[in-house]
């Protein structure tokens, strides 16, 4: 049984979306300070260009497509839970769960190919980066993934639909890490 | 550990209504009822204060009586004792002040002021529990480990935190950042929690400014931390590689820079200081009003001035790193900002003082330990002043001057701030009144020995003692009798101070079985905790009771009323908001 607490919305906004921009907020430093400080690493030490040189930009491109396109479902799942049809929602969750699926295989792929030819989190500096950096990136995949099939389960039953639409706006926000991720690793040679 | 908080509460529960879920005293484990999980918190938060103060003892034993066999302890080796002044740091500040004033008190309150009945998420305020317990388990577990507990101070520089061949703790250090990773995960979640409760769920007729300060203060600590924290976890993360993996964030072996280590970790430690002091600072303003029967003078400045503390507190850090060697003209920019803070922190304590000034002042325990708060506060405050000009810093930097400011700060708000909250909300809490004789010997045979365990210390600091010295013996430029007899003032003062919380202990245990009942408002406040029973039933009012705010919450002595208070939830015949 939910406190009343719970019930209550003074600011006008509903409990559970305000506690998802605030669990936002607290990534969005979290991964500020990681990123933050491999600029300034970066910014000391041109050599790492030659690292960056070596990572796949074509495979980094695909997996940004990959993640655009499952942010497109999960707004998609919220229009249906907004509509009430619980089923609609449920089946475009699992379509972001299946783009979340893939960009993990890709990742698995590329990373085993990069790990094969030697290249390892020791390495050096920017593949210590490029490992923790989208490896942080790739565990809230996961973790928003598992979430997601929770909330499509219900969904479907059409219980909780409010939350599809929380788990909507932690996706886009994994997504737009990624959109600072890819540059960051891939682009700046 | 959880032993006390279950006996407590298993003599509550009798009376409350009836839970659903486990039975017996899993009932109290999985309790979702934002008191339990209060106590939960400060009862952990206690036991290792006892820990964190036993430490102290060790560590104090051995720089008084150098070589001495420590009673309860044996002979100290010197990395022993850097691995005592390590984690006595990182639990008194990691799992003492922040469980007990951010998480216990907070939880306690917040949901009680803002008439809620309880936090908006009951779960996860378990699971932050959970993880916090589990944190604590990890720590504990860091100092038996084989190799000993991590001795690279709290602050965790690196390269010696970053490599076990340096510091020869491979599983202490590991579990070490593991631990404090886990502990600001439990605070991350508690916090969006405390912050989503206060803009949510207040009272019907609750306005912003109608909210007592010391939810205020809790809730802007919280938001404080959420957004520090996130730099130091990411490091954590990368010191964990570093330490298991051998990667090269911090190492300068393996490429890495050590400084960056310092950055992340002082953007988030100096706003922490404020973490924890709003919600002492907030104490003091809820007691003082309430015990000198007035109106807090400025209710609106003291919200705009904490606001202002919190922006600048994220512009300070590097004043921890004049000799680390940070450019100089960094250095005068975190100077000019590092004095500037004083300027709201010293606003502060005008406000209380002013708000005493005229007031009818009643000097009850809690009252004391208020006051003493304001008094000790403001010495470690002036001589931040001292180490936040680089110029001064660079001499006083290390020395025992430091350790004696940043003491004459933390001790104010982890333990008076404390002591202060305990006895205040204790009738509230457990329903009975606390002894006021007892009480006040406590009171005094803990603030008379603390100044005389740190006024020394300052004398040393300014004599040039450097902190970080295991036995004064091996150094024979520094082993100046007269300081080792300052040493030794402060060691006896510390065995006499830790005595004397034998007396707290004692008056806890005595007033809970024998106290005199508590009434819903024994001290005629007027925030909204005080119009439920004394203790609360679970859901804090019967769900039709729940209470309407018509006014702020320091309306004491109001012209032409009768009584010299008037709760807020009392309507005023002009209805509802």
């Amino acid at each position: 049984m939910r406190p009343i607490a719970t019930t209550r919305a003074a600011t006008g906004i509903a409990t559970g979306k305000l506690a998802v921009w605030w669990v936002l907020a607290s990534e969005v430093v979290i991964f500020g300070g990681l990123l933050a400080s491999y600029v300034m690493f970066r910014l000391g030490h041109p050599e790492w260009a030659d690292a960056a040189a070596l990572t796949n930009t074509k495979i980094g491109a695909f997996n940004t497509l990959v993640l655009l396109t499952s942010s497109l479902t999960a707004v998609l799942a919220h229009q249906a839970a907004e509509r009430g049809n619980g089923r609609l929602a449920a089946r475009y969750l699992y379509m972001t769960i299946g783009g979340a699926a893939t960009f993990i295989g890709v990742k698995t792929y590329e990373w085993w190919y990069e790990i094969s030819h030697g290249y390892t989190i020791t390495s050096n500096g920017f593949w210590a980066f490029y490992y923790s950096a989208a490896g942080l990136h790739a565990f809230h995949v996961i973790a928003g993934a598992v979430i997601m099939a929770v909330v499509a389960r219900d969904a479907a039953r059409n219980l909780e639909l409010h939350r599809v639409e929380l788990i909507g706006i932690y996706w886009h926000f994994v997504d737009i890490v990624w959109i600072f991720l890819f540059p960051l690793l891939y682009i700046a040679k | 550990m959880a032993e006390p908080a279950v006996a407590v509460m298993a003599h509550h529960e009798e009376e409350d209504h009836a839970h659903h879920g486990p039975e017996g005293w899993l009932k109290y484990l999985w309790s979702t009822d934002h008191k339990v999980i209060a106590m939960q918190y400060m009862f952990t938060g206690m036991f290792m204060a006892l820990i964190g103060g036993f430490m102290a003892y060790v560590f104090r034993m051995q720089l008084a009586f150098p070589g001495i066999n420590v009673p309860g302890f044996g002979m100290v080796s010197p990395g022993e004792y850097n691995a005592l002044v390590t984690n006595h740091g990182t639990l008194m500040i990691f799992w003492v002040a922040m469980p007990v004033l951010l998480a216990a008190f907070g939880n306690y309150l917040i949901p009680l002021m803002v008439g809620a009945d309880d936090m908006v998420f009951p779960k996860i305020n378990r699971l932050s529990f959970q993880i916090f317990f589990l944190s604590t388990i990890v720590i504990l577990a860091s100092l038996v480990v084989e190799g000993g507990g991590f001795a690279g101070a709290w602050t965790a520089y690196p390269p010696l935190s970053a490599n076990e061949t340096y510091n020869l703790t491979p599983l202490g250090s590991t579990l070490w950042v593991v631990g404090v990773g886990l502990e600001f995960v439990a605070f991350l979640l508690g916090g969006i929690n405390f912050i989503t409760t206060l803009m949510n769920s207040r009272a019907p007729g609750m306005r912003a400014f109608d909210v007592p300060i010391v939810v205020w203060m809790i809730v802007v600590a919280s938001i404080l931390f959420m957004l520090s924290v996130g730099p130091l976890l990411a490091g954590a993360i990368m010191l964990i590689f570093d330490q298991t993996l051998g990667t090269g964030f911090f190492d300068p072996a393996t490429g890495g820079d050590p400084i960056l280590w310092q950055h992340l970790f002082w953007f988030f430690g100096h706003p922490e200081v404020y973490v924890v002091l709003l919600p002492a600072i907030g104490v003091v303003a809820e007691i003082i009003t309430t015990f000198a029967r007035k109106k807090l003078f400025g209710y609106r400045i003291v919200i705009f001035t904490i606001v202002a503390t919190g922006v600048l507190s994220f512009f300070v850090w590097a004043h921890h790193q004049f000799i680390a060697g940070i450019d100089p003209r960094m250095a005068n920019i975190f100077t000019v900002t590092t004095l500037l803070i004083s300027v709201p922190i010293a606003e502060m304590c005008f406000v209380y003082i002013a708000t005493l000034y005229g007031g009818s002042i009643r000097l009850t325990t809690p009252m004391l330990w208020a006051l003493a708060f304001i008094a000790e506060f403001l010495i470690g405050g002036v001589t931040g002043i001292f180490l936040g000009a680089a110029g001064a810093d660079i001499y006083f930097h290390d020395t025992y001057f430091v350790l004696a400011h940043f003491h004459y700060t933390f001790f104010p708000i982890a333990i008076i701030g404390t002591f202060a909250a305990f006895s205040y909300w204790f009738p509230k809490m457990f329903g009975k009144m606390m002894d006021e004789r007892l009480g006040k010997w406590h009171f005094w045979l803990t603030i008379i020995p603390f100044n005389f365990i740190f006024i020394p210390l300052f004398v040393l600091g300014m004599g040039g003692q450097h902190r970080r010295i295991y036995n004064y013996a091996h150094f024979p430029e520094l082993a100046i009798p007269w300081f080792q007899n300052m040493r030794i003032v402060a060691t006896v003062s510390l065995l006499v101070m830790l005595a004397a919380q034998l007396i707290f202990f004692y008056n806890c245990y005595k007033s809970w079985r024998r106290g005199q009942k508590a009434p819903r408002n024994p001290w005629r406040a007027n925030s909204l905790e005080w119009t439920t029973e004394s203790p609360p039933p679970h859901g804090n009012w019967r769900p039709d009771e729940l209470p309407v705010v018509y006014r702020g919450p320091y309306e004491y002595s109001v012209p032409d009323r009768d009584d010299d208070y008037w709760p807020q939830s009392e309507p005023d015949g002009r209805g509802a908001r």
